[in-house]
C-alpha cells in the first residue's frame, strides 16, 4: 500500500480490520480493507464508481456487517447483535449519521418538516426539543421557507440542503457523506464545502466518499484510495495523493487525455470532475 | 391519428403530474378553507359527507351541492375546472348504474316516456327521480372529497388523519407511497421519453407491448432497489420499527367556529332532509 501513515496515538473512532464484504457471496465489494479513523478528522475515501466507497460507508454506519474481519466503533465491534441493544443503537445513531448519495432515497417523508423531524423523533427526543431542533436545523441551512414543501418539488441543491438538515437535527459527531457534490451546481458545491469546513471546526468528524478530486484537498486532512479491485491501495495527505498521477491513473480517478492545439498534439492526466493537472507529453 | 401506447402513457403521466401541480397551487392560495386547521376540514367535510348519505330530500341535496360550490368559490378554486373534474368522470361510473334504474322493469311507476309498447318499456317518474338522486348524491360526495383534497396539501391531510386514530404506521406508509408515486411517475416518464426520442416512424403493436413490459419490469426493479435503500436511510436515522410522528397543528378560535358551523349545517341538512 502506498504511503500508509495512520494516526496511531489518539484513540480510534473507527477501526476497520481486514474487512471482506460481498453482496452476493461471490463478487467482493470490499477485499481486505483496513483503516483507522480518530475523532475530529476529515477523511476522504477516493475511488472510482463501484470501487467500494459507498459499501464502506454503509459498514461504518452499521447498515451492513462484514462477511469477515471487523468494524469497530469506539472499540465495540459492529454486528447485528450489538444493534439489538436499544442503549447502543440509540447512542450510535445519535452520534453517527450517513447522508446518502441519492437524495431521493434520503428524503422519504411527505414534507421537509417531517423529514427533518424524523430522526430526533425516532430517537425518543421530547416533542418540544424536536420542534426546537427542527427549527434550528432549518434556520442553519436557510431552508425555513421549504418546511411545508414536498421533497419531489425541490431542486437538486435544495434537496441536498434538506438531506443535511435531516441529519443536522440529530447533532451527530460523525458525518458520513456519500458523493455529496454529485449533481450540484457550482454555487451549491461551494456552499456544501463551506458547511463541511464550518462543522469540522467544532470537532465533528467528516468521512466523505468521493471521486471529485477538486474538493479533496479542501474537505480532507487524510485520504484513503480504493482501486478497482475493491482494495485500499494508498493512504496519505491530499497533497501526497493528488500529486501521485500513476496512482490516480491506476485507480481510474484520472485518465490520459490527448488533444490538439494547432500543430501541437499534447496529452495530460484528466480528472473525472475536471482535475486540473496538466502535463505536456509531446 | 391514433396515438401509440408510448405517447398515450406519456400524456397520462404528464396529466397526472399537472393535476398534482394544479392541486398543490390551489392548496397554497390564501382562500377561506386553505387557512383552516386540516383537522377542522377533515371533520367538517366528513360530517357533510354523512349528511349527503342520509338526506332523502332532493332540494336539501341540491342545497348541499350549492354549499360545496360556495365553499369552492370562497377558497379560490376555479369553478369551471372543479365542476368539470367531477361531472365529466361521473357518467362513466354512476351513469352505468343509474341507467337501468330509469326503466319500469327496475323501478315500476308512472310512465314519463314510453319507449316501446310490446314489450312494454318506459322510463318512469319514480325511476327518473331515483336516478337523479343517485347521481346527485354521488356527484355531491365526490365534489366534497375533491374540494377537501384541493384545499389541503395531501401530506397535511394525511397527518390530520391522526385525529381519526388512524395507526401511525399506516400513515407513515401512506405518506411514503404518496412521496414515491411521483418519483416513479417521473422515472417512468423519463424512460418513455428516452424511448420515444430513439423511435423513427410508428412502432409495431408487438414492439409497443415489449416497450411497455420492459418499462414495467425496469420500474419494478428500480422501486425494489430503492425500497431497500430507503429502509437503510430510515435505519440510519434511528428507525426501529416503532414510528413516532409529531404534528404542528394549533386550533384557533376561527377554526372552532368553522368546525361548529360545518357540523351544524350537516345536522340541519339531515333533520330537514329526513324521510
Amino acid at each position: 500500500m502506498v504511503g500508509m501513515r495512520q494516526n496511531g496515538s489518539a484513540p480510534a473512532l473507527f477501526e476497520v480490520d481486514n474487512v471482506h464484504f460481498s453482496y452476493d457471496g461471490r463478487q467482493p465489494a470490499l477485499d481486505g480493507v483496513s483503516l483507522r479513523i480518530t475523532a475530529g478528522e476529515k477523511i476522504a475515501i477516493l475511488g472510482s464508481n463501484g470501487s467500494g466507497k459507498s459499501t464502506l460507508l454503509k459498514l461504518l454506519d452499521g447498515l451492513y456487517f462484514p462477511t469477515s474481519g471487523a468494524v469497530r466503533y469506539r472499540g465495540t465491534p459492529l454486528s447485528e447483535t450489538v444493534f439489538n441493544s436499544d442503549d447502543f443503537s440509540f447512542a450510535f445513531r445519535r452520534a453517527v449519521s450517513l447522508v446518502f448519495q441519492d437524495t431521493d432515497v434520503q428524503l422519504f417523508s411527505p414534507t421537509v418538516w417531517e423529514e427533518v423531524a424524523f430522526a430526533p423523533l425516532q430517537l425518543d427526543i421530547p416533542d418540544d426539543e424536536v420542534r426546537a431542533r427542527v427549527a434550528k436545523a432549518l434556520a442553519t441551512l436557510r431552508i425555513e421557507h421549504l418546511a411545508e414543501r414536498t421533497p419531489h418539488r425541490l431542486s437538486g441543491g435544495e434537496k441536498r440542503r434538506v438531506a443535511l438538515a435531516s441529519v443536522l437535527s440529530l447533532g451527530p459527531d460523525v458525518w458520513l457523506l456519500d458523493e455529496p457534490t454529485t449533481g450540484l451546481d457550482p454555487r451549491s458545491q461551494s456552499w456544501l464545502i463551506d458547511f463541511i469546513l464550518e462543522r469540522s471546526t467544532v470537532g465533528e468528524t467528516f468521512i466523505t466518499a468521493t471521486h471529485d478530486l477538486d474538493i479533496v484537498s479542501i474537505i480532507a486532512d487524510r485520504v484513503y484510495v480504493f482501486d478497482e479491485t475493491h482494495k485500499i491501495v494508498a493512504e496519505g495527505t491530499p497533497a501526497e495523493i493528488l500529486s501521485n498521477h500513476a496512482l490516480l491513473l491506476q485507480c481510474n480517478l484520472i485518465h490520459e487525455h490527448s488533444h490538439r492545439h494547432g500543430e501541437l498534439v499534447h496529452s495530460h492526466p484528466h480528472g473525472h470532475e475536471g482535475h486540473a493537472a496538466h502535463e505536456h507529453a509531446a | 391519428m391514433a396515438r401509440s401506447v408510448v405517447e398515450r402513457t406519456l400524456a397520462g403521466v404528464t396529466e397526472s403530474l399537472e393535476q398534482s401541480l394544479f392541486a398543490e397551487e390551489i392548496a397554497r392560495e390564501p382562500g377561506a378553507l386553505q387557512s383552516l386547521d386540516p383537522r377542522v376540514k377533515l371533520i367538517g367535510f366528513l360530517a357533510l359527507l354523512l349528511a349527503v348519505s342520509f338526506v332523502h330530500n332532493l332540494w336539501v341535496l341540491v342545497s348541499l351541492y350549492c354549499l360545496t360550490l360556495i365553499l369552492a368559490w370562497i377558497s379560490r378554486v376555479p369553478l369551471d375546472r372543479f365542476v368539470k373534474r367531477v361531472w365529466l368522470a361521473l357518467p362513466f361510473f354512476t351513469g352505468m348504474v343509474a341507467i337501468p334504474v330509469l326503466f319500469n322493469f327496475v323501478t315500476p311507476g308512472n310512465p314519463l316516456l314510453v319507449l316501446s309498447n310490446s314489450p312494454y318499456i318506459a322510463i318512469t317518474e319514480q325511476g327518473a327521480r331515483a336516478a337523479a338522486f343517485l347521481i346527485l348524491r354521488v356527484g355531491t360526495s365526490v365534489s366534497l372529497a375533491v374540494l377537501l383534497v384541493l384545499v389541503t396539501p395531501w401530506a397535511t391531510l394525511l397527518r390530520a388523519l391522526n385525529v381519526l386514530k388512524v395507526p401511525t404506521l399506516f400513515l407513515l406508509v401512506l405518506g411514503m407511497t404518496y412521496r414515491y408515486i411521483y418519483l416513479l411517475l417521473r422515472t417512468s416518464s423519463d424512460m418513455f421519453l428516452a424511448r420515444q426520442s430513439r423511435v423513427v416512424g410508428r412502432m409495431k403493436a408487438a414492439d409497443q407491448r415489449r416497450v411497455v413490459t420492459n418499462t414495467m419490469g425496469n420500474l419494478l426493479g428500480k422501486s425494489y432497489d430503492m425500497s431497500q435503500e430507503v429502509y437503510f436511510a430510515m435505519l440510519s436515522r434511528g428507525y426501529r420499527g416503532r414510528p413516532r410522528t409529531l404534528d404542528q397543528f394549533q386550533m384557533k378560535p376561527r377554526d372552532w367556529a368553522w368546525a361548529a358551523g360545518l357540523v351544524t349545517l350537516a345536522v340541519v341538512a339531515v333533520i330537514l332532509g329526513g324521510r
